[in-house]
C-alpha cells in the first residue's frame, strides 16, 4: 500500500498535510468551495442477471461462503456500516473469517467505528486489517494515536464518505452490510427485526458502488422485503446468522434530556438566540443533535413554538422521541431523518409517512447537485475545540489523542446558521483556544458558539450581531470567552506530538484539512 | 337497366370482417376495381382476384367496383359483390364457394336445445366465432336484426356462411322472416345443410304447412335428404291460443319458442322482472308442446351484463318446464347450461339405463329393461345425451361407467 | 442478419440467451459540486428553454425523457419547439415511449433537428420511421433494455427533461398529487441516475421537501414550472374496464382454466397481467379462483389498474409493485396503501444487474402481434411490416417462470400463427403457451406441462394445428413488399441486436 505518507505541503488553513497517502495522491486543502472536481464517478462492473439465481434466491451458507465466494484476498478494500453502533457483530466476524483465510492487508473502511471494535486491534497488529479509513472511536483512535497502525488513517465525514465513494476515491471491493431485515434476493432494511435500527442509508453508498455486495441478516423474510433501502439488485449474496447485533446496544430503549443545570442553560440560550435572531419563524427547518444539550434545545424550541403558534417545515434526524413528539403533535411536517437514535425513532419511521430515511447522499453528499444540509436553516453542534477564529475540532482532544469521528458534522456546516453549544471548559481543559488542536471545520463557517458565560458570534455574520444588539443575552466576543476560560482553568501547556501523522482529516471535497500526530508516550 | 349503381354492406370504423362495395354498371372501359383494404399488403391480390372472378361469373364485363374491406373473408366479399349485382341484373345464378367439410352433420329431434346464440345475419364479424362458444345452436337471424333494405345481402350472407364458416357443431339454424315473405328466404337455405328453421310470429298450422310444402319443394329440387326442423315462435296472443295446433302441425315441428317481446306488446302490456305478466302464455305454450311431445324453449334474457339474474331466470324457467332459451351473447351460454344441466338424480337415471342398455346389447338382447320396466330405444338415446352433456359440463367423468360399476359392486 | 453497426456505433449481433456477458464498466457521470447549484436549494429556472440552454442544448446531444403522461404528454414536443427555436439540429430523442401525442415531432424529424428516436415508436411515428423517412436508425429496447443502455453508458444521455406531477424547487419530484398525478415515474429513475443534465419540469411546485422524492433532488439541475404537464383525462383512465369481446373472454377463461389446472397458478404465487382488456379479464378470473381456494398471491407486478388494487384489498394479493399505474384507483392506491410500492423498472427489468424481478414471476401474462410454430414473438411490427408499436416491459418478461401469450388466431382476416415473424422480438425458447381461442399450445420444450396436461378437457393442440386452422379461416396471405433498407433495430435485453425492421414499399 506505499508509504504511509508523503510530501508535506501547507494547505490553506495553514495546516502541515501530506500529498500522498497510503501510497494514493492527495489534494491538499484549498479553501471552503475552491476545489472543484473535474473527473467522472467511479463506474462499477457491468453485471449480468446470466450470473445470478433464476428463482432470486442468492443465499449461501455463511459469511465465510460468502467471502470467499466474494474473492476475498489480500490487499482488498472491505466496508461496513455502523447503523448497529455499539451493538455491532457483523464487522469483527468478517475480520476473524480474514484471519482464518488467511488474507491479510485488508482496508477496512466502516462508516463508523466503536468500542465494540476493539476487537479488531488483534488483526491490526497481525497485519489481516492494514488500516481503517473511518470514524475511530475510543479505543481504536487511541490505538492509533500511538502510531501503532501500519497505515494513515482517514478520517471523512458521512457526506464526505458517500463523496469518496461515489467519485472513485475509495474503491469498494467487498460490503457487508448488516441488515435488520432483509429477503434473500438481497432487498433490505432497518425497520423490522430485533437488530431494528430504522434505516441503512450509510450503507447507500456501499452497496452501489462495491464491486461485490453481501447483505448478511438475522432476520431473513420470504421475498419481498419491503421497503427496500438496500436494493436487493445490486446484492452479489445474502447470509443469515444468528445474531446481527446486540438490541440494547444499537439504539437507546429511551434517549433523555440531559439534567443539568449547566448543559440546561447552555440548551435555553441557544433556543433564544434562535428565536432573538429570528431564525425560528414560521416554515424554518432545524437539526439538532441527540446528545443531552441538542435534546434539550429541541425541547426548548418546542416550547417556543407552541406558545409562539408557528410550526417547522422539517427537522433533520438523528431522531428520537422527543423529535417523534414534535412530529406527532404537529409541530414539525416532517422528519428527514439519517438514523435513528432510540426506538421511538425506529417505530415511527417504520409508521409515520413523514417521517422519511434520507441517505448520505441526498443529506450530504458535497459532490451531488445541491444537498439537503444546506437547506437547513439552522443547525446545533457539539465540538470538542473551538478557536478564536472560530476553526473548531472533534475529532481530537487537547491531549492530542483521536477518539472521535466527524460524523455529519462537516456537512451540516453548511447550513444558514451553524451554532455550536459547548461548556466554555471541560475537567479545566479550555475549549475555547487560540489555535485548535486539528482543524475539522473551518471558522468561516461557524456562526455563533453559546457557552454558559456568553454567546460569540462570528464577526462575518454581521447581520446576526446587528439582529442581537439590543438583547438581554450575554454576547461577548470569542476573545472574551477565551479568555475567561483561561482565567478560571490557567493556559494551558501544549500537548507534545511526535512528528509522524497517523492519520488526515478529509474535507467534504475530499481534499484534506488537516492531520493528526502521533502523541508522545 | 334504370339504376346502374348499387352498394352493398357495411362501412365505418368499428366495422371489422366486413367490407362494403360500390358496384357500377358502365358500358365500356372493362373491369376496374378499386381497392381499399386493412389487409391490402397480405390479401390484396386475392382479394383483386376475387372481384374480378365473381364479376366475370355474373358475364358482367364493365364496371368500376369499389372495395372498401375491412378485413372481410372471401365468404363475405363475394356475398357482398354478389347482392349488389343482383340489385342491377336479373338472374338466378349463384356464385358458391366451397362447402367446407366441417358442416357436414345433421341434427336429430331429440338433440339438446339448452342454448341457442342469435347473430345479426348481416354481420359476419359475430359469426365467425360464435361456434367456439359452444352454444347448442346457432341461429343466424334474417328477421328483426336484419333492416327491411339490406335483406337481399343478408340472405346472400347467410347462405356463404353455412356454406363456409365452421358452426363447430352446434346445430345450424336460421331465423327466417315472417310469414309469407319468409318463404323466399328458403331458396338460400335449404340446400345448404340447415338443420332448422326458426319461424318468427306463427300463428296457425296453415303456416307451418304452406312452408313445410315449399321445403319439400326445395329439398327434392336439391336432393336434400336429412330432416330440416322447424322451431315456430310463439309472439302473439293468438299463437299462444293456436299453440297445441302449430306443435302437432308437421313432424318437423320439434320445438316452439315463445317470443315475450312481441307478446307483451300484443298484451298492451309491459315486460317485467316478475313476469307475471307473461305466466299464462309460457305455462300454456309448455303445455302444448308437452301433449305434442316437443321440446319448449324461452325467451331471451335481455340484460347481457347481468349474470346472476339470468341464472335465477333460467331456474325459473326450468321450473315451469322450459328445456332450453335463447341467448344473444356468448357469455350468456355458459350460465344457461349449467343452469338446465342435468340434476343429480336425472344423471343417475341416466347412467342406469345406459347401463342397462350395454348390459343389454352385451348379451344379444333385443329388449332393454330396467327393473320390470322396459324401455324405448329414444329413452335410450336421451340418456345417453343425458350423459354426454353431464361429461361435457364436467359433472361426471369420461369413465363414468367403471364408477358406476364399482358402486353397484360395493 | 442484422448490421454490426448503427448509427455509426458498433453494435453486437445477438448472441443466444444469456449468452453475451458484459465486461465493461457502468457509465460513470460527470461529478458534480453543490458549489455550482444554489445555496438556498432553488433551482427555478424561468422556462423549458432557459432550462436547455443552461444545460448547454447543442447539435447531436441526447435528450431523454419519460412516458408516464402516456397520451396526455405536454411536455416532449415543447423540447423540440425550444430547439427548433435555437436552432440546434440532430438530436436524438430517447423516450422510455412515446404516443400519437407525439406525432408533432414529425415535422422535427423532418427539418433536421430531431435526427432519430430512440424508443418505441407508436402509431404515426412508426408508419414515419417504416416508410423510411427518418434519417438516423431507429433503435428499439425494452423497458429493461433501455436501463440496461443507459446505466452501461451504451446511450449516454446529455439531458433528461422528466415531467413530474409534483416537484419542490430542489427538484424532488413524485407522481403523488396535482392535476397530473399519474402515480409511479418508474421509468425515469435510470435516466436522474446517469443523465449529464436533470431538468424537472412541473405544473404542480410545492414546498420542499416534497415527499415521498422519487426523483431525486440531488440529480437535478433545474427546475421548470409550467402551466400544465398534461392533459389528465389521458394519463390515467378514469376507470379501466374488463373487455366485453365474448371471444376475448373465452381466451381469459382458457388461460385461467389452464393455470389453475396446471397448477401454475399456487398459493403464493407472483403474477403480472397487463391492463388490456383480456388481461384484466385473465386477472378477474384468477382473482375469483384465489378467492375460492382461499389462495394469496404474494405479489403482483403492475403497471396496476382498479382489478388488482381489488385483490390486494381484498387479500388476494399480498403485495403490488408498480412501476407505473394506469388508472385513478391505482394512483390512489399507491399513495394509501403501504403494500403497493413503487418499483422502477431499472429494478424490476434491468438485465445487467445482480438478478431481477422478471425471473421470479411465476405468472406472466403478455400480448404478441404474431407469434410463429417456433414459439418466436413479434410486438413491435405487424404482418404488413410496420412497426407500429413499442417493446415495453415484454421482452424483459420474458424472464418469467411461465410466459403464456392469450392471442385471437387471427385478427382482421390476418392470421397471428406465422412461419416465421415478420420481426423476432423474443426467442421461442422463452414462450411456454399460446392461449387462442380455439385451442392451446404448449412450447415442446415444456414436457412438464405438456405432460401436466395430458388428460385435460382443455382443447390442447400443436402450435402446427393452430396455424393450420388460422390459414383454413383466412387463406393463404401474400409476402409483404419490403425493401433492404433497415429502418430500426430490436435490442436484445442484453443490449445486442437480434432482430431489424425494414423499409416498408407501398
Amino acid at each position: 500500500m506505499g508509504n504511509k505518507y508523503s510530501g508535506l505541503v501547507t494547505n490553506a488553513v495553514g495546516r502541515l498535510v501530506p500529498t500522498e497517502v497510503n501510497g494514493e495522491k492527495q489534494v491538499p486543502f484549498q479553501g471552503v468551495g475552491k476545489f472543484k472536481p473535474n473527473a467522472s464517478k467511479h463506474g462499477p462492473k457491468i453485471n449480468s442477471c446470466a450470473d445470478f439465481p433464476e428463482d432470486g434466491n442468492k443465499q449461501v451458507k455463511s459469511l465465510k461462503e460468502a467471502l470467499v465466494k466474494a474473492g476475498l484476498k489480500d490487499g482488498m478494500t472491505i466496508s461496513t456500516h455502523h447503523h448497529f453502533r455499539n451493538g455491532d457483530l457483523v464487522a469483527n466476524q468478517i475480520f476473524d473469517v480474514a484471519k482464518e483465510l488467511g488474507v491479510k492487508n485488508l482496508r477496512w473502511v466502516p462508516s463508523a467505528s466503536f468500542p465494540c471494535h476493539e476487537h479488531l486491534i488483534q488483526y491490526l497488529e497481525d497485519g489481516t486489517i492494514h488500516h481503517i479509513e473511518g470514524s475511530m472511536n475510543g479505543p481504536l483512535g487511541r490505538f492509533a494515536s500511538h502510531g501503532n497502525m501500519k497505515g494513515m488513517g482517514v478520517l471523512r465525514s458521512h457526506g464526505g464518505r458517500y463523496q469518496a465513494i461515489q467519485d472513485g476515491e475509495v474503491k469498494i471491493d467487498i460490503t457487508v452490510i448488516g441488515a435488520a431485515c432483509a429477503d434473500e434476493f438481497g432487498n433490505a432494511n432497518g425497520l423490522h427485526g430485533p437488530s431494528a435500527s430504522g434505516l441503512l442509508g450509510f450503507a447507500l453508498a456501499d452497496s452501489q458502488y462495491a464491486d461485490k455486495v453481501i447483505v448478511v441478516t438475522d432476520n431473513m423474510i420470504p421475498f419481498p422485503c419491503v421497503p427496500w433501502q438496500i436494493q436487493g439488485n445490486y446484492v452479489d449474496y445474502t447470509v443469515q446468522i444468528e445474531q446481527v447485533g446486540v438490541p440494547e446496544k444499537i439504539v437507546s430503549g429511551t434517549t433523555q434530556i440531559t439534567k443539568s443545570p449547566d448543559r440546561l442553560l447552555l440548551a435555553e440560550m441557544t433556543a433564544q438566540f434562535c428565536l432573538e435572531a429570528g431564525i425560528i419563524r414560521d416554515g424554518f427547518s432545524f437539526q439538532s443533535g441527540a446528545g443531552g444539550t441538542s435534546l434539550a434545545v429541541g425541547d426548548y424550541f418546542a416550547k417556543i413554538m407552541r406558545e409562539k403558534n408557528i410550526k417547522a417545515r422539517f427537522a433533520r434526524g438523528g431522531s428520537n422521541k422527543y423529535l417523534v413528539s414534535m412530529l406527532e403533535e404537529g409541530l414539525v411536517d416532517y422528519i428527514l431523518d439519517g438514523q435513528t437514535f432510540d426506538l421511538d425513532g425506529v417505530k415511527s419511521m417504520a409508521e409515520n409517512p413523514n417521517h422519511t430515511w434520507t441517505s448520505p447522499f441526498t443529506s450530504y453528499n458535497y459532490h451531488g447537485k445541491g444537498n439537503f444540509a444546506g437547506l437547513v436553516d439552522v443547525v446545533i453542534l457539539g465540538a470538542t475545540e473551538v478557536d478564536v477564529n472560530f476553526n473548531a475540532n472533534v475529532v481530537t482532544h487537547s491531549d492530542g489523542l483521536l477518539l472521535h469521528g466527524i460524523g455529519g458534522w462537516q456537512n451540516c456546516l453548511f447550513s444558514k446558521t451553524v451554532i455550536l453549544p459547548v461548556p466554555l471548559f471541560r475537567d479545566r481543559f479550555p475549549v475555547i483556544l487560540d489555535e485548535v488542536t486539528t482543524i475539522c471545520g473551518p471558522g468561516e463557517l461557524i456562526d455563533v458558539i453559546v457557552t454558559e458565560r456568553g454567546i460569540a458570534i462570528n464577526p462575518k455574520r454581521k447581520d446576526l450581531i446587528e439582529k442581537l444588539k439590543d438583547t438581554n443575552l450575554p454576547i461577548k466576543s470569542i476573545q472574551e470567552l477565551k479568555d475567561e476560560a483561561e482565567k478560571i482553568c490557567g493556559k494551558p501547556a501544549k500537548p507534545e506530538f511526535d512528528d509522524e501523522l497517523i492519520a488526515v482529516i478529509k474535507w467534504v471535497d475530499g481534499t484534506i484539512i488537516d492531520a493528526v500526530k502521533k502523541v508522545k508516550s | 337497366m334504370s339504376n346502374k349503381i348499387a352498394n352493398a354492406g357495411n362501412i365505418g370504423k368499428k366495422v371489422r370482417s366486413d367490407c362494403y362495395v360500390t358496384l357500377e354498371l358502365k358500358d365500356s372501359g372493362g373491369i376496374v376495381i378499386n381497392q381499399k383494404s386493412k389487409v391490402q399488403v397480405l390479401y390484396g391480390d386475392s382479394n383483386n382476384e376475387l372481384c374480378k372472378d365473381v364479376l366475370s361469373f355474373f358475364g358482367i364485363e364493365n364496371a368500376i367496383l369499389t372495395l372498401e374491406d375491412r378485413g372481410a373473408l372471401p365468404l363475405v366479399i363475394a356475398a357482398r359483390i354478389e347482392a349488389a349485382i343482383k340489385t342491377l341484373i336479373d338472374t338466378d345464378k349463384e356464385y358458391l364457394l366451397d362447402f367446407i367439410d366441417e358442416n357436414n352433420y345433421t341434427s336429430e329431434k331429440e338433440q339438446f336445445r339448452f342454448s341457442r346464440l342469435y347473430l345479426p345475419g348481416n354481420s359476419p364479424s359475430m359469426m365467425l366465432n360464435a361456434g367456439i362458444h359452444e352454444p347448442n345452436g346457432i341461429i343466424l337471424d334474417l328477421e328483426d336484426s336484419v333492416a327491411y333494405n339490406k335483406k337481399t345481402e343478408a340472405q346472400h350472407l347467410v347462405r356463404n356462411a353455412l356454406r363456409g364458416i365452421n358452426f363447430y357443431g352446434a346445430e345450424r339454424m336460421v331465423r327466417i322472416n315472417q310469414f309469407p315473405k319468409g318463404l323466399e328466404d328458403l331458396k338460400y337455405l335449404i340446400p345448404h345443410n340447415v338443420h332448422m328453421l326458426l319461424v318468427p310470429k306463427c300463428e296457425g298450422a296453415d303456416q307451418i304447412k304452406q312452408l313445410e310444402k315449399k321445403i319439400v319443394e326445395l329439398k327434392s329440387q336439391h336432393k336434400v335428404t336429412h330432416s330440416i326442423f322447424l322451431m315456430p315462435i310463439i309472439e302473439s296472443a293468438l299463437g299462444v291460443e293456436k299453440a297445441f295446433e302449430i306443435a302437432t302441425a308437421s313432424e318437423n315441428v320439434v320445438a316452439l319458442a315463445i317470443g315475450l317481446e312481441d307478446y307483451t306488446a300484443d298484451l298492451g302490456t309491459r315486460r317485467t322482472n316478475e313476469a307475471t305478466e307473461s305466466f299464462y302464455a309460457r305455462s300454456r305454450m309448455v303445455n302444448a308442446c308437452k301433449a305434442a311431445g316437443i321440446q319448449a324453449i324461452d325467451s331471451v334474457f335481455s340484460d347481457v351484463g347481468d349474470m346472476e339474474a339470468l341464472k335465477a331466470n333460467v331456474k325459473v324457467s326450468k321450473g315451469l318446464g322450459f328445456e332450453g332459451m335463447g341467448c344473444i351473447h356468448p357469455r350468456q351460454i355458459k350460465v344457461i347450461h349449467e343452469s338446465f344441466a342435468p340434476e343429480a338424480a336425472a344423471i343417475d337415471k341416466a347412467m342406469k339405463i345406459v347401463n342397462a342398455f350395454i348390459i343389454a346389447t352385451e348379451k344379444g338382447l333385443g329388449v332393454v329393461s330396467l327393473g320390470t320396466k322396459m324401455i324405448d330405444p329414444p329413452v335410450v338415446k336421451r340418456a345417453e345425451k343425458t350423459i354426454n352433456l353431464a361429461i361435457s359440463l364436467g359433472l361426471i367423468s369420461e369413465n363414468w361407467r367403471e364408477d358406476f360399476l364399482n358402486e353397484q359392486a360395493g | 442478419m442484422v448490421p454490426t453497426e448503427i448509427n455509426g456505433e458498433e453494435v453486437i449481433p445477438f448472441k443466444g440467451i444469456g449468452k453475451h456477458k458484459p465486461t465493461g464498466r457502468k457509465y460513470a457521470p460527470p461529478i458534480p459540486t453543490v458549489l455550482d447549484y444554489p445555496e438556498d436549494g432553488n433551482k427555478v429556472v424561468g422556462s423549458l428553454k432557459e432550462a436547455l440552454k443552461k444545460c448547454g442544448l447543442s447539435d447531436g446531444m441526447t435528450i431523454s425523457t419519460h412516458h408516464h403522461l402516456r397520451n396526455g404528454d405536454l411536455v416532449s414536443n415543447t423540447i423540440f419547439d425550444a430547439a427548433k427555436e435555437m436552432g440546434v439540429k440532430d438530436l436524438v430523442w430517447f423516450p422510455s415511449a412515446s404516443f400519437p401525442c407525439n406525432e408533432p415531432i414529425m415535422v422535427y424529424l423532418e427539418d433536421g433537428t430531431v435526427n432519430r428516436i430512440e424508443g418505441s415508436m407508436n402509431g404515426p411515428l412508426g408508419r414515419f420511421v417504416s416508410q423510411g423517412k427518418m434519417k438516423g436508425t431507429a433503435v428499439l429496447r425494452s423497458h429493461g433494455g433501455r436501463a440496461q443502455a443507459i446505466q452501461d453508458g451504451e446511450v449516454k444521455i446529455d439531458i433528461a427533461v422528466l415531467a413530474a406531477p409534483s416537484s419542490d424547487l430542489f427538484g424532488n419530484a413524485n407522481a403523488l398529487s396535482g392535476p397530473s398525478a399519474c402515480g409511479v415515474l418508474g421509468y425515469a429513475t435510470t435516466d436522474f441516475l446517469y443523465a449529464d443534465r436533470v431538468i424537472v419540469i412541473t405544473d404542480n411546485l410545492v414546498d420542499f421537501p416534497n415527499m415521498p422524492m422519487e426523483i431525486q433532488g440531488n440529480y437535478v439541475d433545474f427546475v421548470v414550472v409550467v402551466d400544465k404537464i398534461g392533459i389528465p383525462e389521458r394519463i390515467v383512465s378514469g376507470t379501466t374496464q374488463i373487455t366485453k369481446s365474448p371471444d376475448r373472454l373465452l381466451i381469459a377463461e382458457l388461460t385461467a382454466d389452464f393455470l389453475q389446472e396446471s397448477e401454475i397458478l399456487k398459493d403464493g404465487c407472483y403474477m403480472q397481467a397487463g391492463a388490456g382488456g383480456t388481461s384484466l379479464a385473465i386477472g378477474h378470473y384468477l382473482h375469483q379462483i384465489l378467492k375460492e381456494k382461499g389462495w394469496k398471491s404474494k405479489l403482483g407486478f403492475g403497471g396496476s389498474t382498479k382489478y388488482m388494487v381489488q385483490m390486494l384489498e381484498e387479500g388476494t394479493m399480498e403485495h403490488i409493485m408498480d412501476a407505473q399505474a394506469f388508472d385513478l384507483d391505482a394512483v390512489a392506491s399507491i399513495a394509501n396503501n403501504k403494500n403497493h410500492h413503487q418499483y422502477p423498472v431499472f429494478n424490476a427489468y434491468n438485465f445487467h444487474s445482480k438478478g431481477n424481478l422478471t425471473s421470479m414471476m411465476d405468472i406472466m401474462i403478455l400480448g404478441a402481434t404474431e407469434v410463429d410454430v417456433n414459439f418466436n414473438g413479434n410486438v413491435a411490427t405487424h404482418s404488413d411490416g410496420y412497426l407500429l408499436h413499442g417493446i415495453g416491459g415484454w421482452q424483459n418478461c420474458l424472464h418469467a417462470k411461465n410466459v403464456i401469450l392469450p392471442i385471437p388466431l387471427f385478427r382482421d382476416r390476418i392470421s397471428v400463427i406465422k412461419d416465421e415473424v415478420t420481426t423476432i422480438c423474443g426467442p421461442g425458447e422463452m414462450i411456454d403457451i399460446i392461449v387462442t381461442e380455439r385451442g392451446i399450445a404448449i412450447n415442446p420444450r415444456r414436457k412438464d406441462l405438456i405432460e401436466k396436461m395430458k388428460n385435460s378437457s382443455l382443447p390442447i393442440k400443436t402450435i402446427e394445428e393452430l396455424k393450420a386452422e388460422a390459414e383454413a379461416i383466412c387463406g393463404p396471405a401474400q409476402k409483404p413488399n419490403i425493401s433492404d433498407e433497415v429502418v430500426a433495430a430490436i435490442k436484445w435485453v442484453d443490449g445486442t441486436v437480434i432482430d431489424v425492421v425494414r423499409k416498408v414499399i407501398d
